[in-house]
């Protein structure tokens, strides 16, 4: 173990949402890091409990929600921080995009205004027209063609490319050491995928931005990640190296996974699944949460929990973990 | 955008003369004699008398020649003389209609200040004791008819506690300052008197309230539906990554994306507000048009009616313009044209 912090860390990270008294838990117990600079990918299906983890860890979760655990920022607790605190970190220190460009800039505000806005909201002293001329250079950075003129249109006057491209020039206004990209790329054409992925991945290099990039689309990963950590039902169930993830699955379900990545090399009859969907929020199966899905579930995957096992710089959460199928069998 | 304004503005004559048209119509199916209205109850078996009267408002002749010369003579400005006052409609309408725009435009700030502000505070917190307060507010707002409404609160308020004015638009041993504008408040600071202008002020506050709570309860409704829709949206979600504070989430963020409908409501209010000057005016003793409405639909003074009838149409036509014209600036999305 080295002596600085990570620059993000959580830990027993665990939001519940209630209703009328009873709670559910999205998120139980993740645990992750991300580096200095480094890019953890966080893979999981849609309501795997991985961008309201995020969200929550920067206490924008939904209202209602109860968030436990710890979430260090450069060493700072942020579980229960003040609301004005936790702002000035927002948008400065730490910044995030969205999944949907359209609906996540406001229809009713130029562009201008809203990279203005991200960047005198932590520079309150600047004047108006440096502001402007930030927001400028911002959209320049992030490849927009005549700059200055693009200020003054509104989010409907772009396309959906150009819209993300919005939201990273909005997100990066303050040189942050964090940056949270949910789902980037999943609502944009798959031309335009490509293109929004090497924006991100060059001023990731260029910022040295740490970056978690959440996604369900582990090939996304195989080519912009250091580490991935796969998430399901909540749970981290196994984080490695992106080499060595796809190299030496621990976990039946990163398999899957990794099996599900069109390949577009080999011809085949159609795609592979994981059968069956990933259980509702409060309906946990007993032992293992994947065990109904598992190809190669035991007794003992219907009966407890796994606990999380492997070297630190390679874990997974299964009682037959880094054993083949056959092996299990 | 300047020539949807100016194709709207040319389209208003032709809305204006079927306003006319219709006024005119309406009066002439009326059962009423307005000969009860022009000759003495003692004159009417006077033949002579009758038929000079007839001559003289031109009741003798045929409708459609009625309004041939009606039409003419509205163009000129003439609105004809009332049977009441025996001035001209047009100098009538002139003399009354500031006072009920004054009277309709701070009920109107008062109900869209309180309706935005509430229906805000409504969404805000939602399902908490101040949503509960807000949708009470609203209902008694909206149920309560105007007239019971004024007398109560001008018992409260002015008889029993003392601290509001009674009726008129100024205390009544003042002088009221030249006529400018006919807005109280603008002709008492024109002609410099800051305390006849606190006056006027003072007497503005409780029939504009009554006229505006009305207002302020529809407004506050749909304000807090609007924004509880846009608070969940994911633009809201961007401005507090950004760092934003809830102020400016609420209001810079999630407000402006609800003037659209906010906008349509308070525009048409304005139809509301003008029907609802009448009762509140002839409560607080006003002399706007809705008191003279009344006195001229009670003596079936035709000239009159259909002149105010116009003159709230037009009114209406133009906030209906104003409305259209504010999309624009409420949303980039709307083009007009």
């Amino acid at each position: 173990m080295n002596a600085a912090p990570p620059l993000f860390e959580v830990r027993d990270l665990r939001v519940a949402f209630g209703r009328n008294g009873v709670f559910a838990e999205a998120v139980r117990g993740v645990s992750l890091h991300v580096n200095h600079g480094e890019v953890l990918g966080i893979v999981g299906e849609s309501g795997s409990g991985k961008s309201v983890g995020m969200l929550a860890a920067l206490g924008l979760q939904p209202e209602g929600a109860r968030v436990t655990g710890s979430v260090r920022f450069k060493g700072q607790e942020l579980v229960g921080l003040p609301r004005r605190t936790l702002r000035h970190l927002r948008g400065s220190r730490i910044a995030m995009i969205f999944q949907d460009p359209l609906s996540s800039l406001n229809p009713v505000m130029t562009i201008g205004d809203q990279i203005a806005e991200a960047v005198f909201l932590h520079n309150p002293d600047m004047s108006r027209k440096a502001v402007i001329e930030r927001a400028t250079d911002l959209l320049a950075l992030v490849s927009i063609p005549q700059p200055d003129r693009r200020l003054h249109q509104f989010p409907h006057e772009f396309s959906g490319g150009m819209r993300q491209r919005v939201m990273i020039a909005m997100a990066v206004a303050n040189d942050p050491d964090l940056l949270i990209a949910d789902e980037p790329t999943t609502a944009l054409d798959v031309t335009v995928q490509a293109q929004i992925m090497e924006v991100l991945a060059d001023l990731q290099a260029r910022l040295k931005l740490g970056l978690i990039l959440i996604t369900h689309d582990l090939g996304v990963l195989a080519g912009h990640a250091d580490r991935v950590a796969v998430v399901y039902a909540g749970q981290v169930v196994e984080q490695a190296g992106v080499d060595d993830l796809f190299a030496r699955p621990g976990h039946p379900y990163t398999r899957g996974l990794i099996a599900s990545i069109p390949d577009m090399t080999i011809e085949r009859e159609r795609l592979f699944s994981i059968d069956g969907t990933p259980p509702a929020l409060g309906r946990l199966p007993v032992g293992c949460a994947f065990n109904p899905r598992c190809i190669a579930a035991q007794d003992i995957c219907r009966q407890t929990a796994p606990v999380t096992t492997g070297a630190p710089e390679h874990t997974a959460a299964c009682h037959f973990a880094f054993q083949t199928v056959e092996a299990a069998r | 955008m300047t020539r949807y304004i100016l194709r709207r503005l040319l389209a208003m004559p032709f809305l204006v003369l079927g306003i006319v048209t219709l006024a005119f119509l309406l009066t002439s199916v009326t059962k009423g004699d307005p000969l009860t209205a022009i000759v003495s109850d003692r004159q009417m078996n006077n033949p002579e008398v009758v038929a000079a009267a007839k001559a003289k408002w031109g009741l003798d002749r045929s409708l459609p020649e009625r309004y041939v010369i009606y039409v003419g003579n509205l163009l000129t400005g003439d609105m004809g003389t009332s049977f009441i006052t025996r001035r001209p409609v047009a100098q009538d309408v002139l003399y009354r209609l500031p006072a009920t725009m004054e009277l309709v435009t701070a009920a109107m700030i008062v109900g869209a200040t309180i309706g935005i502000g509430l229906g805000v505070l409504a969404a805000y917190f939602h399902n908490t004791v101040i949503d509960h307060a807000a949708r009470l507010f609203a209902l008694f707002g909206s149920s309560i008819p105007v007239f019971w409404m004024g007398l109560a609160l001008l018992y409260i308020f002015s008889v029993q506690w003392g601290i509001l004015p009674g009726p008129g638009r100024l205390d009544a041993r003042a002088t009221p300052p030249p006529m400018v504008t006919g807005f109280m408040t603008i002709d008492t600071l024109i002609a410099g008197d800051f305390r006849l202008f606190i006056d006027a002020v003072w007497h503005l506050i409780l029939p504009a309230f009554v006229l505006g709570w009305a207002v302020a309860g529809t407004i506050s409704r749909l304000v807090r539906a609007n924004m509880l829709e846009v608070l969940s949206r994911e633009f809201i979600l961007t401005a507090r990554a950004k760092g934003a504070g809830e102020f400016r989430v609420v209001i810079r963020h999630a407000l402006r994306n609800t003037m659209v409908p906010t906008l349509t409501v308070i525009g048409y209010s304005f139809a509301y507000l003008l029907t609802g000057a009448v009762l509140t005016e002839t409560i607080f003793s006003w002399p706007g048009m809705g008191s003279y409405a009344v006195d001229a639909a009670r003596g079936l003074d035709f000239p009159a009616i259909i002149g105010v009838t116009i003159v709230g149409g037009v009114v209406f036509l133009v906030t209906n313009l104003l409305t259209d014209i504010a999309y624009v600036f409420a949303n980039p999305r709307v083009r007009l044209g």
